[in-house]
């Protein structure tokens, strides 16, 4: 055997296992999900004969909402838990080994706990009686009596920005809890150490005398930031958006338990379906609509990214061209 | 003061019980090649950093033509550093990263085409230009680091020991490039090097620096033929040293006698008194090895010592021998000729005179 034969056959014997436990436990269910879409279900709860009836039943006037309250609620614990893991992992690159140690090893800490004690706790926080719901109650009224003297123009702006609220503060309406806020706040903080991690790697392999280097050729601190530091650890972002988007998007404890009857996402449909009415089909029909409503836009965006690619390198040419004319013109003279 | 272009003014800077710079007083002319030469630790880069706005000193101010720019940040000082490392930016084109600093100063567009165009055909880099830096070899990505700095004119270019990590023939290239660079810009640069034959080639004066002092400011040959201390004569070149006291002066000439070593005449330039305690230093190549004694001619006063060949060293260009001589093991250059072929060749263990001319050697005060 060749050499190369050899190291080949070495890299299949590396990777087959990785392979086989994919191929197994990821794209079998996967096409299992989308076969029992064309079945209908049995009277026993069961799959039954093959069937489009459940891609018919799948027509129901609540799902295109639920769907676009998934991906918005989706999008917006993706865009918090960026903007809050940036500057963590920042400042934590920058410490010193020791607090380096001891900082991730606190935001690794809520691991030790289960995940539903986690999210119950935050139950009992929000709860009317809570002490979280008592803090943001005293808030809404210290705000309405700083600002209870404006006129009523600057009330109406106060209003438009969240600043302010309609009338007088009612205890009843003013929770937190059973609305899309909760289910918000703490997805963000269950997902936070998810998008800290990778973001927090790249920004550890980040030369940071890159930013001295932009400060010397007379960037401010916060341009230097956005204009090196983030693009220098894009691949960390990248991984960071997808380890809480996927993640949120097939969430279901956390609107079940503080969404109440005002947050119901895509997650709790397909458990329903699935759980309360033994309607197996038709949950992976959900499931399947809803990977296909993630998996359409992020198609078009790689092909509009990849002909920007061509456009690019087409226009460097041009330019490296022009540049390497000049540059001749100049030897001539 | 500040009638000098740059000035460094009683700057002391501290981390924490180290003094990394200790009453430093400098001053560096408009257009001037100015190096800061000195083992590594000795407060140079320090130095560097206070002046690009990285450091903050804690007594001491810096001016920069007139002004006082102490408190300054980086980003609003007219002063751009070279790295050792680079520190290109990585995400962006060569094109881009030269381009940085016109882009922040708002330049228009047409200016800052032309002003990247123009200093890439200097650097030669123009076919490079949309490539990204990890593309480069060495050489390269140093080319654009200092075309990086430089197209923006900045009064200072600061450059942190910037041919340290390229290989020995590119280096050589790289100084000429910059003996270039800085006759074609007109900038003042300030070089920090720890290598003496940079420094050399390179400066138009150098400050030595040692244990967060300048032990010595002046133009390269001053450096060379007359060190100011013991440690700028050790840490410039090779020298051997003779320790001892006058015991008698003659005229401009002194005779040293210390242990381990007879008479030594030697060129008294500072008039130094009958008594004091010096350090004679003569360099290598100033010494001859020869297997006769010199002829009379040579004149009466020079130092001529029987002694023994120890260690022969061949370097391509000379051959240094370590020569035993009374208790001192003295270290003599020979460069290699045709002319020289004629005589005898000396090997181990060969009884050979070392002689030297009393101007020969430089003595400085023991301290």
């Amino acid at each position: 055997m060749s050499a190369a034969a050899k190291s080949r056959r070495g890299e299949w014997l590396i990777t087959a296992p990785s392979f086989l436990w994919l191929a197994l436990f990821f794209a079998v269910p996967a096409v299992i999900v989308l076969a029992f879409t064309f079945h209908g279900r049995d009277a026993s709860g069961g799959v039954g004969e093959w069937s489009l009836s459940t891609w018919r039943e799948l027509v129901d006037p609540d799902y295109p909402t639920i769907v676009w309250n998934t991906l918005r609620i989706s999008f917006e614990v993706t865009l918090w838990s960026i903007v809050l893991a940036v500057p963590c992992a920042y400042a934590i690159a920058r410490m010193g080994s020791r607090w380096r140690a001891i900082v991730a090893g606190s935001i690794m800490l809520p691991f030790w706990t289960s995940f539903v004690v986690r999210v119950f706790a935050w139950k009992t926080m929000l709860h009317p009686d809570g002490w979280l719901q008592s803090c943001y109650l005293g808030w809404l009224t210290a705000r309405d009596c700083m600002f209870g003297w404006l006129p009523a123009f600057a009330q109406k702006a106060l209003l438009s920005v969240g600043l302010a609220s309609a009338g007088p503060v009612d205890p009843a309406t003013s929770t937190i809890l059973d609305s899309e806020t909760a289910v918000v706040l703490v997805s963000v903080y269950t997902f936070l150490p998810f998008a800290i991690m990778p973001i927090y790697a790249a920004a550890e392999k980040f030369d940071f005398s890159l930013l001295e280097a932009a400060r010397d050729l007379g960037a401010k601190n916060f341009y230097a930031f956005r204009k090196i530091f983030i693009p220098g650890i894009r691949q960390g972002l990248v991984s960071a958006v997808l380890m809480v988007f996927i993640p949120a998007i097939g969430s279901y404890v956390i609107p079940q338990m503080l969404g109440g009857t005002n947050c119901v996402l895509i997650g709790n449909k397909i458990f329903m379906r699935a759980i309360q009415n033994r309607n197996i089909p038709h949950a992976s029909a959900l499931a399947t609509l809803m990977a296909i409503s993630v998996l359409i836009p992020l198609g078009l965006s790689m092909w509009w990214k990849k002909r920007q690619d061509i456009r690019d390198r087409r226009r460097l040419e041009e330019q490296t061209a022009r540049l390497m004319t000049s540059a001749l013109e100049g030897g001539v003279q | 003061m500040a009638n000098e272009f740059l000035v460094f003014d009683h700057v002391t800077k501290r981390f924490g019980a180290l003094t990394a710079v200790d009453d430093v007083s400098l001053q560096v002319k408009k257009g001037e090649f100015f190096s800061l030469l000195g083992p590594s630790g000795c407060g140079k880069t320090t130095l560097l950093r206070m002046l690009g706005g990285f450091e903050r000193p804690d007594s001491g101010r810096i001016y920069l033509d007139g002004k006082d720019i102490t408190d300054l940040a980086p980003n609003q000082r007219r002063v751009h550093t070279v790295f050792q490392n680079y520190a290109l930016f990585p995400t962006m084109t060569i094109w881009d990263n030269i381009a940085f600093s016109l882009k922040l100063a708002k330049r228009p567009k047409d200016e800052i085409e032309d002003r990247v165009d123009e200093i890439l055909k200097m650097i030669q880099m123009s076919e490079h230009a949309w490539k990204y830096p990890n593309q480069l070899s060495g050489g390269q990505k140093q080319r654009v680091a200092i075309a990086r700095a430089l197209v923006d004119r900045p009064s200072v270019l600061l450059l942190d020991e910037p041919l340290a990590a390229l290989d020995l023939k590119l280096r050589q290239h790289m100084l000429l490039e910059l003996d270039t660079i800085h006759d074609q810009v007109g900038i003042t640069f300030l070089y920090v090097t720890h290598d003496q034959g940079e420094a050399m080639s390179l400066s138009d004066r150098i400050a030595v620096i040692n244990r967060g002092k300048v032990e010595q400011l002046d133009i390269p040959a001053k450096i060379y033929e007359a060190p100011s201390t013991r440690f700028v004569a050790s840490f410039i070149g090779d020298t051997n040293f003779f320790s001892g006291e006058i015991v008698s002066t003659q005229g401009d000439y002194c005779t040293i006698e210390g242990e381990g070593f007879p008479a030594i005449c030697a060129y008294n330039d500072k008039q130094l008194k009958v008594g004091q305690k010096v350090d004679l230093s003569v360099r290598p190549e100033k010494i001859r090895v020869t297997l006769q004694p010199p002829p009379p001619e040579k004149g009466a006063s020079i130092n001529v010592y029987p002694s023994i060949v120890q260690d022969i060293v061949y370097q391509g260009v000379y051959t240094k021998y370590w020569i035993k001589s009374g208790e001192l093991r003295i270290a003599a250059l020979k460069p290699h000729s045709r002319f020289l072929l004629d005589q005898e060749p000396i090997t181990w263990n060969d009884s050979v005179f070392i002689w030297w001319h009393p101007d020969d050697g430089y003595m400085v005060e023991a301290k």
